[in-house]
Formats: structure tokens, sequence, C-alpha cells
């Protein structure tokens, strides 16, 4: 709108400012050179260097056993983002059992107290292995044999129990004064709950709950104990053919580059909240 | 019949009696200012009136009809009474158009187009337009109390209660949610109001009430409780108001 011009002390500032930018830069790539450098030249010069290169980074090997790995990773990213959904929905319903009033509800609360306990205690395998091998091995008629399903129960359990804390907290982070305003306007319990504390609460455990997320993927890579051929499972099937482990690593850097945007997308929407703050002071 | 009559509530927390036999009556179109020390009670009252707190004894009366009776409707009777806060409580996730349709539509079942307009409306009344699409917390705090109080009365309620209003403000900003009050007394809005700006209090009220020891020590016209109080305790009060150079 105005026709303001940069002064000739701001201009002098920026051109300072965009001198000292590349600098950095030129100095950041120059030590992270040398010390890569010095790094390899290292490692390389070890005397079980080149038997380690031949087992785990064989480049040929590696390049073999890709398809069948990403193969298996695309079945950990359909059983993770199955799960991701379910465990949302189990999360939030025993993050709301929690934070219900009144004795009718009683139950309810005991039972998702008793449920989260019980499922973060737990290993993760140990519910696994229950589930992957206990329920088939009961015959029950009409429920579903596959290891694959017994194993992504297994995740939803022990994730849910997770979220639902992280949800919990969440809503209780929420100030009593909001609660005090949307009660005042006439909302009920739940109209409050719906419309004022878990949009809130929801915006607030973001980056907490992508947190969990990452880790879910890697430990989707868990159900490979019960035979399902996922990345890690098929790199083990590699393997066993000539002992040459690189096929491990192929799944390992997959992995990685799996769960790299989800950390970064966690960054970005912490880094957003920064600003958007609480609201509701004391009333 | 008086719109709001408390008869003899009674409020604790723990062995803290902050409340002890409240006796006042607020008439259809008055306007009452409640004075005290800060603690003496007066955010409880009108939480006890707003049914956000559960009175221990007592009884009070909106219109007639005893709403401190746990079989009474809680839910509707609190969307028939506005309150606004001293910090200002928006939702900070909603638009200031979302928090003044949110009870409209989700409580009164206005449609969603009609309620928008009603805010609207209601927003230009207390000059803040403009704003509607903003979050509450681009607004400054003379702002966002103005939009707290365009929440409260666009459901049209019976009464207005307001719990210091200006002291989470700026001295600068204060004006301005003063004269939309002025404005809200001039077209007869039955209020119920704490402040510890006694030179309002003296123009805009009809009876103030000097909370002591969880009852009403002295009520009266503000010329005489503000000017002339006939309780030593009131005396007291007042004076120290006028050393922090409030009156
Ligand atoms: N939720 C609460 N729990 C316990 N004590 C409370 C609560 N709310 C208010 N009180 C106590 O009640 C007394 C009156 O508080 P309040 O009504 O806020 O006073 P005022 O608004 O006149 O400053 C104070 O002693 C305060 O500590
Ligand atoms: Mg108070």
């Amino acid at each position: 709108m105005s026709d303001w011009q940069p002064s000739a002390l701001q201009v002098e500032r920026l051109a300072y400012r965009r001198r000292r930018t590349i600098r950095s830069g030129l100095i950041a790539g120059i030590s992270t050179v040398l010390l890569v450098a010095l790094a390899v030249a290292g490692i390389g010069s070890t005397p079980g260097w080149p038997r380690v290169r031949e087992t785990f980074f064989d480049l040929d090997r590696g390049w073999e056993a890709l398809p069948t790995v990403a193969q298996g990773l695309w079945l950990n990213i359909r059983v993770m983002l199955v799960c991701a959904v379910l465990i949302v929905i189990l999360g939030m319903t025993l993050a709301i059992m929690r934070t219900l009033r009144g004795p009718v509800f009683f139950p309810l609360r005991m039972f998702a107290a008793a449920y989260t306990d019980v499922f973060r205690g737990l290993p993760l395998l140990l519910v696994i292995f229950l589930l992957g091998f206990g329920v088939p091995a009961l015959q029950l008629r009409g429920l579903p044999n596959e290891a694959v399903i017994w194993g992504g129960a297994a995740l939803v359990l022990t994730y849910s129990s997770y979220v639902a804390e992280v949800f919990r907290a969440g809503i209780e982070s929420v100030h009593p004064s909001q609660r005090a305003a949307a009660r005042s306007l006439g909302l009920s319990h739940r109209q409050t709950l719906r419309f004022v504390v878990l949009p809130q609460a929801v915006r607030r455990v973001m980056p907490p709950l992508l947190n969990d997320f990452v880790s879910l993927q890697k430990d989707s890579g868990l159900i490979a104990v019960l035979g399902v051929i996922d990345a890690i499972r098929a790199a083990q099937l590699e393997t066993a053919e000539d002992f040459n482990f690189t096929p491990y690593v192929v799944a390992g850097l997959l992995f990685v580059a799996l769960t790299i945007p989800l950390t970064r997308l966690t960054d970005w929407v912490a880094r957003r909240q920064g600003w958007y703050g609480g609201g509701g002071g004391p009333v | 019949m008086s719109l709001l009559s408390i008869r003899g509530v009674r409020k604790t927390f723990g062995a803290n009696v902050v409340l002890d036999g409240f006796d006042l009556d607020v008439e259809q179109g008055e306007c009452v200012v409640l004075i005290g020390a800060s603690g003496s009670g007066k955010s409880t009252l009108l939480r006890c009136v707003n049914l956000l707190e559960t009175v221990d004894d007592g009884v009070i009366e909106l219109d007639g009809t005893d709403i401190t009776d746990p079989r009474a409707d809680a839910d509707r009777i609190r969307s028939g009474i506005g309150i606004v806060f001293q910090s200002y409580n928006l939702f900070p996730h909603l638009t200031v158009l979302d928090n003044v349709t949110l009870a409209p539509i989700r409580v009164h079942g206005v449609r969603r187009d009609v309620a928008r307009a009603q805010a609207l409306e209601m927003l230009d009344r207390v000059g803040l337009v403009e704003k509607a699409g903003a979050k509450p917390d681009e607004l400054s705090g003379g702002q966002q109390q103005r939009a707290a109080i365009a929440r409260a009365l666009v459901n049209s309620p019976k009464l207005m209660l307001l719990d210091e209003v200006t002291s989470a403000l700026d001295p600068e900003l204060v004006g301005e949610v003063l004269d939309l009050l002025r404005e809200l007394k001039a077209d007869g809005i039955t209020m119920l109001i704490c402040t510890h700006e006694m030179s309002f209090a003296r123009e805009v009220a009809d009876k103030v009430c000097f909370l002591h020891h969880g009852r009403p020590l002295e009520v009266g016209p503000p010329g005489q409780v503000l000017a002339d109080p006939k309780e030593p305790r009131t005396r007291e009060f007042l004076s120290r108001i006028i050393k922090s150079g409030r009156l």
C-alpha cells in the first residue's frame, strides 16, 4: 500500500544477512564432507571392514533383494494404515470413557482404566504371540485364522492404550474455564465435549500422537514373528539363501525412508502449534 | 415479583464458607452491581446463579421458577442466562463468528444461515463485524471481551451476569467495554455485575450490594451505598478503593 522503500541502512543489513547465510552454508558443507571422509577412511581401514562390507553392504545383493523386501513393506504400510484408523477410534473411545462422570458410568471408567493399565504394561511382542499363536490354536469357528489379522489386532490393542492416554491428557489440558463457558451457553456435557473440548484437545496432542504413529510404523515389523511376509520376514527369507545380510540393511533403509516424512510432519505440526497457543485463562 | 430472587443461599468450599445465607432481588430491567473485597464471593454468587456451582442450601428463583431444584433442566436454564467472564473464555479454535453462532445452532436449533445473520448483526452492534472471521487470539483484549458479550447476548438471555469484565483489560481498552454495557443498560437488559469500576457503578447501577463475610452487608441505591455508606465495613472498603485511585 504505502510507498515504503527500504532505507540504505536496511539494504546494507539485508546484504550482510545474505552474506552470513552463504558463509554458514559453506562452513556446514565443508565440515560435513570432512567428517564423512574421516569416518569412511577410519572404518574402511579396519581389518574386518572388507568382510563386513561384503556381508552387509553388498550393492548387487541389495539391489536384487529390493523388489521382494519392498513388496513386504507394502504389507507393513497397509497394516499400519488400517491399524492407525482403528487405534484412533478405540483410543478416543477409551479416553472419553475415562472422562465420563456419574455413578452410572463407573463400570465403563473401570474398564477403560484397567484396559490401559494392562495393555501399556504388556510387552507388544507378548501380545503378538498370545493373539497370533494362542487364538488360532483355540480353533474357534467364525474367527479368521490369518496371522496378519491377529498381528494387527495385537498392534491395535497395545497402541490404543497409549493413544487413549495421549487423548486423555489432551482432554484434561483444556482449561476448566472453557467448559464453564460452554456450559454457560447451555451446551450439554456431550455438546461441550464434542464442540469445545475435543477439537482443542486433539489439536494439542497432535505432535505426541504422530510420534506414536512413527513408532507404530516400525513396530508393524514385529508381526514378522508370526510368519507374515512383511519387509523384515522377506529380508529374512532372502538372507537365508546365501547368508548375506544386505537385505536386512535394505529393509532398515526402507523403514527409515518411510518414517522420515511422518517425523517431519510431526515437527512441522509442533512448530505451527507454538503460536497457536492454549487459550482460556483462569476464570 | 422479581426476575431473580436469591434466598438464603449458602455455598462452601470445604471449610471455607463463601456464601452464608445470601439474599438478593433483581427486578426486571434492573442493573445491580456487586462490590466487595477480592475473595468475598462475588464470582461464586454469579456462578451459582448460572448453575456452574451447586448451592449447599437456599433457593434461587428465576422468573418464579426454582432453578436450584435438582430436577430442573440445568442446560435449558443456563441457555436463558448470559454470563461474561473476566478472562473472556472465547473458544480459541473457533472464529469470532463461530463462537457467537455455536449456542444458537447447537442449543437453540436456529438454522445456520439465520444464526449467521443474527450473529453478524450482534457483532455489528458490538463493533466487531470486520473481525467476524478472525480467531480470538488475533483480537485485542477489549475486542475479545466485546466478542464474549456478543456471544452471550445473541441468545437473548433474560439476565446477563458480568464478572469483572474489564479487570483483565489495559486501561485504555476499559472504556470501549463500559460503553457497550451502558448501551445494554439503556436497552433495558437486566444485569447483575461485579466490578471494581466504582464510577461506572455509580453511573449505571440501580442498586449496589456490598458483600462481606458471605452476606449482602449493605444494599441500596448507588448514591447512598457508594457516597454515604452506613456500615463501617463498607466505608473501609471504599476508602481502600479510593486510595488505589479507582473512584
Ligand atoms: N472452585 C473453587 N474451589 C475452592 N475454593 C474456591 C473455588 N472457587 C472459589 N473459591 C474460594 O471462594 C472464595 C470466593 O471466591 P470468589 O467468588 O472468586 O471471590 P471474588 O470473585 O469476590 O473475588 C475464595 O476464598 C476462593 O478461594
Ligand atoms: Mg471474582
